[in-house]
């Protein structure tokens, strides 16, 4: 089985945020970044399904230069090869889920693999649609949230998850695009034999005007324009017992006891 | 210019968010001075539909099919796309489900759209919509605006807008008292479908019941390791409560899925419901949020989970749950 996993960099989770100046993304400067947590879920339902049934895993990811170190770390777990969509700094951030997926869907087309597989969403933007997009673009089946995948008779059966501790199975015909749920395998490390073989895995570079989806005529028009952003405010309702923890708790239980009176 | 909201239902029950979209779709129809109509898709739904009828509504869409009757994303982009040539919205609504994750992205983007998923809150600026969405998992907010040729999309997320009261009374010179339903037979062919859903199904045998519980404490990510929850036992048995926990608890293993709470878990509404080392992602919010009384105790006190309860301790729960354990035992 050929499979693309599409993974994302974003800011680190315990990143402290600054608005950029333009008030339409963030300072970029000055974070760590890391592969985006549910991208790390698909990475590993891939690396899986090949340890299953064969094939190859690529790893496929668009952004600035500094994602080269995430799709290294995608080989070092395993992934045989990447690709890395060459983006300017300014041209990613003001990228929505679509023209993103363009550009994908532009390396995926040549690539026809069996399987593609992404996270649900983005820690970052959390639109939670290049997965869907993908496969329309790419003329595909879908499913989402899904839990597991196996081989069958004419494609494969996945297993999504809907609301409220329900399950589903779906049969579907290869080749697909899933999106899978987070936390339903344990995340692989990559191991000092990994990190070495990564060295010499082939990782092709790319740019929006390569594949034909740069300039005027390639990117439509955005549906949807960024005005600003801004720090929530946030409405405290809550009485906060702060200090040393023996006072705040017996101050907790007496206001539990005769305020709210719960215990 | 006008609204469609879409409501979700499977096998003729609702999904109660559809009614939280539809008073915001009610909302922003007033706000914009334009008009709100409503469509629901399955097979045999004319019940359904009829119970929206006297939403004041424009119009009611029951789009029926048999191909509609179980959910693919295949029959659903197809049928909401012919829906949406006959009636010509500018603004399409939906709530934020599992399955409008499932679908709407797809249904965007054939017309080359992008939706504004799961937005929180709108305003009205020189008549144009602003939604507001979250960014960096609810750290950053960003106003959005739709722009180019309509029709456009969104989602709303669960809880953002309160559900709509089945016996709202007519707004004073309302348009359209009860609403006319109309049928609409979307054209599906069987080589549409490509996937082909199963029956729904639970999984595990003897559910918790977390439902039936007068106090509950759940445990987050704040607990560090699957070794550190016989402190929080100690906790349920002081309080006589039963034991919850957040998704990654659930996830990892370190406590049973009966056991979660949330939109994927389940939904309480205890006397006293206690987060310990929960953050408060929306995700977990939504499924508790209706308890009476909310106490958190978490080590950042900008966590959002102390925007919905009533008391906190701000600390670090290591020290704070034992010294809760003690003043409990002392005040019996």
């Amino acid at each position: 089985m050929k499979i693309v996993v599409a993974i994302k960099q974003v800011p680190s989770r315990d990143s402290e945020l600054r608005i950029a100046s333009s008030g339409k993304w963030i300072e970029e400067a000055d974070f760590a970044y890391e592969i985006n947590e549910p991208d790390a879920y698909a990475l590993e339902a891939g690396l899986r399904l090949k340890e299953s049934y064969g094939g190859e895993v690529v790893a496929l990811c668009a952004g600035p230069p500094r994602v080269t170190q995430t799709i290294r770390e995608a080989l070092a777990k395993g992934a045989d090869r990447g690709i890395h969509i060459e983006l300017e700094d300014e041209d990613h951030a003001a990228l929505d889920s679509l023209a993103t997926a363009r550009l994908l869907a532009a390396v995926l087309r040549g690539e026809a693999p069996d399987l593609v597989l992404t996270g649900l969403q983005s820690d970052d933007l959390g639109y939670g649609q290049t997965g869907p997009i993908l496969a329309e673009l790419l003329g595909l089946p879908h499913a989402t949230i899904v839990m597991h995948v196996e081989k069958q008779a004419g494609g494969i059966r996945v297993k999504r998850e809907l609301e409220g501790g329900w399950f589903q199975h779906v049969d579907m015909p290869l080749p697909a695009l899933l999106t899978i749920q987070s936390g339903i395998d344990k995340l692989r490390y990559a191991t000092l034999m990994g990190i070495k073989k990564a060295k010499s895995k082939e990782v092709r570079r790319v740019t929006a005007a390569d594949l034909g989806v740069a300039g005027p005529e390639g990117v439509p028009a955005a549906s949807v324009t960024v005005d600003r952003l801004y720090f929530p405010q946030r409405i405290k309702r809550a009485q906060l017992f702060e200090g040393d923890p023996q006072q705040a708790a017996a101050r907790l239980v007496e206001k539990l006891r005769f305020e709210a009176r719960v215990i | 210019m006008s609204i469609l909201v879409v409501m979700e239902q499977r096998a003729g029950a609702w999904n109660r968010m559809s009614f939280e979209t539809l008073a915001a779709a009610r909302q922003f129809a007033r706000e914009l001075d334009t008009t709100a109509s409503a469509a629901v898709l399955g097979h045999s739904i004319g019940p359904l539909a009829a119970e929206l009828a006297p939403k004041h509504l424009e119009k009611v869409y029951a789009v029926e099919h048999t191909r509609l009757q179980d959910y693919t994303p295949d029959a659903y982009t197809i049928a909401l796309r012919q829906l949406l040539e006959l009636a010509q919205p500018s603004i399409v609504l939906f709530p934020q489900t599992y399955q409008v994750r499932d679908f709407l992205p797809k249904l965007a983007a054939s017309l080359g759209k992008v939706a504004v998923s799961d937005a929180i809150s709108h305003r009205v600026e020189d008549g144009q919509l602003v939604l507001v969405r979250q960014l960096f998992q609810g750290k950053v907010n960003v106003d959005s605006r739709f722009a180019g040729d309509a029709p456009h999309f969104a989602s709303l997320q669960a809880g953002a807008y309160p559900p709509d009261q089945p016996a709202a009374p007519a707004p004073e010179g309302a348009a359209h008292p009860s609403s006319a339903v109309e049928k609409f037979a979307p054209r599906i062919s069987p080589g549409d479908i490509r996937t082909r859903p199963l029956e729904p199904f639970r999984e595990s045998q003897h559910l918790v019941d977390l439902g039936a519980a007068e106090i509950i404490v759940s445990v987050g990510r704040g607990i560090k390791d699957a070794g550190n929850i016989p402190l929080i036992e100690k906790l349920t048995q002081a309080l006589g409560a039963e034991l919850g926990a957040s998704r990654p608890i659930c996830d990892a293993g370190w406590l049973p899925n009966e056991r979660q709470v949330g939109s994927s878990g389940q939904t309480v509404a205890p006397k006293m419901y206690m987060a310990i080392g929960i953050s408060g992602a929306i995700q977990h919010l939504v499924g508790m949020k209706a308890s009476r009384t909310i106490v958190a105790i978490n080590r950042d006190p900008d966590a959002p989970i102390f925007e919905v309860a009533d008391y906190g301790i701000a600390g670090d729960l290591f020290q704070v749950v034992p010294a809760l354990v003690e003043a409990l035992q002392r005040s019996k």
